[in-house]
Formats: C-alpha cells, sequence, structure tokens
C-alpha cells in the first residue's frame, strides 16, 4: 500500500508543484495518475520514487515512512517516459543490472535477465544494444528491468507515449494484462484520459497540484466531480452548458429542460452548468420540447459516427449569467447514416437521466444534505 | 559561337582554380614531404628532393644518448598529465553539469580565460618561482602538474558540455535501482561521454607531447627532457643545425602522436560536431 499524507512539494522561485495531497493506492492496484501537462502528476510520481524530496507531508510505502528514505531502498522499480536504457549495455546487462547492484552474482543474474527477457518475448534479442531495437522493444526491455528486481511497486511515467499510434493500443493490452498476471502495484502518469480510463483501477485527476477526484474509470466518467474532471475525460469533451434555475424547472440554452431532481433544493434564479456527454444527445430534424435549436456547424467524421457540432443562437430576452453572448455551442455524436447535412436546422435533445448538473462547480447529487447547499 | 567562348572562359577559370589550390597545398605539404624523405637521406637538406637512400641517420640518432630516453619521458608527461586531466575533468564537469552553483557558467567562462594567461608565457617566471619552492624542477611531477593546470578548464569546459547532452534520466533510472554515486558515475555517466573522455585525453597527450617552452624551463636534466627539449639540442659543433639528425629524429618524435590519432579514431571514434557536442 502506497499512502501518501499532506504531500507538498515547492520549487524553488516559489512553484507548488504538489499542494497538500491525500492519496491511499491500495495493494495490487493499477493506479493512473490523469492531468494536463503541468498539473504535479510527474512531480508526484517521482516524490514517491524518492527521486524528489516533499517540502512538507510524508509517503508511506507498506506501511513504512520512507520519506526521507532514498530512492534506492524504497524497494519500487521505476520505468521513465524514455525508458532510460543504458546505450553501451546490451539487454541482458540492461535487465540485469539492477541485480548487479545488488551483488546478484554474475551467472545467477544473467539467467534471472533472460528468464525475464523470454516472458516478455525478448529471448531471441539479448545480445543487442537498446539502439538496434525498436520503441515497442525498448519498452518491453524497460519493463524486463523492472520486474526483474521483483520490486514492491512499479512506476510507470508516461509508459506509452514515445511510442506510435498503432503500438499503443497493442502495448497497453500488453501492460494490462502483465499487471494483471504480476499483481504488483503499479502507479502510472498519463496526460491520456483513454489509457488511464482502459488501464487502471482507479484514477485520480490532478490539476494544479491537486486532487480533483479519485475513482474508478467508470466514476469519473459517468459522474466526473467538477466541470474540469467533466471537460477532461471523454474521447468528445462533455457539453457544459451555462443555465438558470426558473420556474420549477432549467433555462439552457435557449431551452426549457425539466428540472433534475437533484436540482430540487437551488433556489429560483440559481446559476447552474449543464452537462450531458455529446454521445447522449439525439438529434432531430423537427422541433421537440427539452432540446437545444441550432443549425449544424461542423462535421467530424469518427469512422463508426459523426460529431456534429450546433450552433444555437442566443435567446430572446434575457440570457442566463455567464452564457456566451453570441449564443452557445451543442455537440451531439450521431451514428454513422443519421449525420445532418451542414447548416441543417436541427433540434438536439439531451437524455435527461445522463445529464450532471453543477452548481459551484460542484456536481450535485440525488443526496438530500447534497441538494441543499 | 558565343556558347564556344562561355566555355573557354569556363575552362579559364577552372584552371585559375586548380593552380591556386595547388599552390596552397604544395605549401602545407611540403613540410610533410620533407618529413617522409629528409630523415633517408644521405645528404639531408632544408629542400626536398630525392633522397640518396640510407639509414645511417637513425643509426646516428639511436647513438644519442638522451634521443630515446626522451620519447619515454614524452610518453610519462604526457600519459599522465592526460591522466590528471581526464580524471579531474571529468568529475568537475559530471558535478557543474548536474548540481545547481548560483553563477556556475560565469565561473567556467573566468577559469578558461584565466587559464591561458595562467599557464601562458606571461606567467614563466612565477611558475618557475613556484616549482623551485616546491622542488619540482627537473620532475615529471612539475610538468605534469603545471601542464594539467593549464589545460583543465577548457577540458571541463568541453567535458560539461557532453554531460550536459546526457539526459538524467540514466542517472535517476540507477539511482532507483539503487546505485550510489560512485557507481553511477562509473556504471553510466562515464560509458555515456566515453566519446568526450578520449577527445580530452588525446588532446591532451597532443598538446604536452608538442609542448617547449615550460618543459625547457622547468627541465634542466637532460636525462629528464622530453623529445620536444631534445629536439632542440640537435645542432652541430658549428652550431649549425644537425639536419641528419634533426629529420631523424622529428620522424620518430612524431610518429607516436600519430598511431595514438589512429587507435583512439578507430577505437572510439571522435565525435565533434559543430565543434564540441556529440
Amino acid at each position: 500500500m502506497i499512502s501518501l499524507h499532506g504531500l507538498t512539494k515547492e520549487f524553488p522561485g516559489g512553484v507548488r508543484a504538489i499542494d497538500a495531497l491525500d492519496l491511499e493506492i491500495a495493494d495490487g492496484e493499477f493506479f493512473a495518475l490523469l492531468g494536463p501537462s503541468g498539473c504535479g502528476k510527474t512531480t508526484l510520481l517521482r516524490t514517491i520514487a524518492g527521486l524528489e524530496t516533499p517540502t512538507r507531508g510524508r509517503v508511506a510505502i507498506g506501511g513504512v515512512d520512507v520519506t526521507a528514505t532514498p530512492p534506492g531502498r524504497r524497494d519500487v522499480a521505476m520505468v521513465f517516459q524514455d525508458y532510460a536504457l543504458f546505450p553501451h549495455m546490451d539487454v541482458t546487462d540492461n535487465i540485469a543490472y539492477p541485480l548487479r547492484i545488488r551483488k546478484v552474482p554474475r551467472a545467477e543474474r544473467r539467467a534471472r535477465a533472460a528468464e525475464t527477457a523470454a516472458r516478455l518475448s525478448l529471448a531471441e534479442l539479448l545480445a543487442r544494444r537498446p539502439g538496434q531495437l525498436s520503441g515497442g522493444q525498448q519498452q518491453r526491455v524497460a519493463l524486463a528491468r523492472a520486474i526483474a528486481c521483483h520490486p514492491r511497486a512499479f512506476l510507470f511515467d508516461e509508459p506509452l507515449s514515445n511510442l506510435d499510434a498503432r503500438l499503443r493500443l497493442e502495448a497497453r493490452t500488453f501492460l494490462k494484462r502483465l499487471q494483471r498476471d504480476l499483481a504488483v502495484t503499479t502507479v502510472f502518469v498519463t496526460h491520456d484520459q483513454g489509457e488511464a480510463l482502459a488501464l487502471a483501477d482507479r484514477v485520480a485527476v490532478m490539476s494544479g497540484g491537486r486532487i480533483m477526484q479519485v475513482g474508478t474509470p467508470a466514476e469519473v466518467f459517468q459522474r466526473p466531480a467538477s466541470t474540469f474532471v467533466a471537460s477532461f475525460i471523454g474521447s468528445t469533451p462533455m457539453n457544459l452548458l451555462p443555465g438558470e434555475v426558473r420556474g420549477g424547472g432549467l433555462r439552457v440554452a435557449g431551452a426549457r429542460l425539466p428540472l433534475p431532481q437533484e436540482a430540487a433544493g437551488l433556489p429560483e434564479g440559481a446559476g447552474v452548468v449543464y452537462g450531458v456527454r455529446p454521445e447522449y444527445v439525439d438529434l432531430s430534424p423537427a422541433p421537440r420540447p427539452g432540446a437545444f435549436a441550432g443549425r449544424v456547424a461542423v462535421l467530424e467524421n469518427l469512422g463508426t459516427a459523426h460529431l456534429v457540432t450546433l450552433e444555437v443562437p442566443a435567446e430572446d430576452g434575457e440570457p442566463p449569467a455567464g452564457s456566451e453572448p453570441g449564443g452557445a455551442t451543442v455537440q451531439a455524436v450521431v451514428p454513422e447514416g443519421g449525420e445532418p447535412a451542414l447548416g441543417e436546422a436541427v433540434w438536439a435533445a439531451p437524455r435527461h437521466e445522463r445529464a450532471l448538473v453543477y452548481h459551484d462547480d460542484v456536481l450535485l447529487t440525488r443526496a438530500p444534505d447534497r441538494a441543499a447547499r | 559561337m558565343s556558347g564556344g567562348r562561355a566555355h573557354a572562359g569556363h575552362m579559364v577559370r577552372r584552371i585559375g582554380v586548380f593552380a591556386f589550390f595547388s599552390v596552397v597545398l604544395a605549401f602545407f605539404s611540403l613540410p610533410m614531404l620533407w618529413l617522409a624523405t629528409a630523415p633517408f637521406d644521405a645528404n639531408p637538406s632544408i629542400t626536398v628532393s630525392v633522397p640518396e637512400f640510407t639509414l645511417a641517420n637513425f643509426r646516428a640518432i639511436l647513438d644519442n644518448p638522451y634521443a630515446l630516453g626522451s620519447l619515454g619521458n614524452s610518453v610519462l608527461q604526457a600519459g599522465g598529465a592526460a591522466l590528471v586531466v581526464v580524471t579531474l575533468a571529468a568529475t568537475a564537469a559530471y558535478a557543474l553539469s548536474r548540481v545547481r552553483v548560483p553563477g556556475r557558467d560565469a565561473l567556467l567562462y573566468v577559469l578558461l580565460l584565466l587559464s591561458s594567461i595562467v599557464t601562458g608565457t606571461a606567467a614563466m617566471v612565477p611558475i618557475f618561482e613556484l616549482a623551485t619552492r616546491l622542488n619540482l624542477i627537473d620532475t615529471h611531477l612539475g610538468v605534469i602538474l603545471t601542464v594539467s593546470g593549464g589545460l583543465l578548464p577548457a577540458a571541463i569546459f568541453i567535458l560539461k558540455d557532453f554531460m550536459d547532452a546526457t539526459p538524467t534520466s540514466y542517472e535517476e533510472s540507477a539511482r532507483v535501482f539503487g546505485a550510489g554515486p560512485v557507481q553511477i558515475l562509473l556504471h553510466v555517466a562515464v560509458p555515456l561521454v566515453r566519446p568526450g573522455l578520449a577527445t580530452i585525453a588525446v588532446w591532451a597527450v597532443a598538446n604536452v607531447w608538442g609542448g617547449f617552452l615550460l618543459q625547457f624551463i622547468l627541465i634542466r636534466d637532460p636525462q629528464r627532457a622530453p623529445g620536444s627539449v631534445v629536439l632542440y639540442t640537435l645542432y652541430t659543433e658549428g652550431g649549425q643545425p644537425d639536419l641528419s639528425l634533426l629529420s631523424a629524429f622529428s620522424l620518430l618524435y612524431s610518429l607516436p602522436v600519430v598511431l595514438m590519432y589512429l587507435f583512439v579514431s578507430t577505437r572510439y571514434g571522435f565525435r565533434f560536431h559543430g565543434g564540441i557536442k556529440r
């Protein structure tokens, strides 16, 4: 188990990369640190490894406080984004290097390196230098080197970002199977939400050195706790539309929508952000109640579907506070064959059971105490 | 017709260019040619001519009591200085590249600037004075320390560039696996900058091998004089340069450096791109 308590890292010059962060990662868990660049996720991983010393707070691995322990004695293995394979050593020597540091006899460490390499289908490449390997092979050598020293935890820094797009999918499946087989606690850093959702048992979404939400991939995808998480997770960004409570319903981008149960406690005139994923928006060519009326501005082909961007004109009368003066933009994903023509007038109806309502940037839930905020 | 004239003009221009480069090439190759022919000439002069072949010049130089020994002294002094320069420059450059020191770049530039003055001709008197008081006159150590002092700043400067070009993730990776600072230096940092170390070593050897003034001043005893100083003593009784001895010794004196260049460049390969970086 890896636990972090009140962890803060400030760099000289006052930049706070990690801000009073608490986190618990369970044994055997595949855990993703997800966030945009500069959110502190790599610094957090390096602090767990011991390559950075926290300004305040504690790091514990397996119940032992390792805050002051040098990286080599934490019993973790790290795979770097550039793999950091030693270019002057062949594959065997690279994999055996951690064992060499632990003074394992030469014959034994070579045997163990060969065994680990065989497991990762590297048996034919043992005599090669890293420069003679493809990106995918280099990644597997880096993994083999981490596995060969049987650590208590793996730390991966952007493990897939140096691979080209097609290989990345293959490596992702491989990595997931490997982690499941080894059942070793693994923390990895990524800026790719798809990678985090696909690989991890749990995801921590980070921004500005803080954790915005921790949850299973399903939780952070279906019920993002804030508009930041909502906009960051999902291959097409969620529609986040400003609206307000008016006359027992919601007034959003010119449409009158029924008041969701979780927003029942809000007073008349309260400002909200209405969120719905483009996948949960249905288009129809005829007017419908509870739908946004707009014109097709952009059509993007996603292969088996189309991403349709609608321009919804500014409504008559007073628009809700915070809405754009020129109207709103609503996106919908339409299955192949059903896409409208460019410039066509269409009505976009959100599926209300999938919609999320944010008040003061907090997701409203059905629990009555929360709704009363 | 105008096409033919343009062609003729083109030819004249080309002939002019070739003639110019032939003169330049001859200017630089004649001394080399002299070094190749004169040692084997029974009556060498300062002009290049087809030699009357003989090996007597080499027999004569081997009879000189100091000639062969001086080459040994050169090897000792050049090798010693190269060892000192590479070891100290590598550790200093590694530290300067990896540890944040305030005013680091200014320090490096000042060192580089001063080094050319410190071991330059202007400092000969204080260096001689210092060496006398430290009993370093007539010792190999005196020469090694003095020339190393002069070469170190430039060596640190060049090696720091090599170290800067090496990603820190190699060392961090080794650190996470439990390697200590000395292991990281020996297992990771040094092998990664080996071409740089080879370059510095060769550069130091060539510098010391060809150096004259410092060695001439610090070494009085001909038993310990390096080749460059002994070369200066090869005169006839009449005070004229003894060309037969001089030419033969010049060839012997230059061969080791040429061999070293060939060896190091096949073994490690010099990697100079744009001056310094790998």
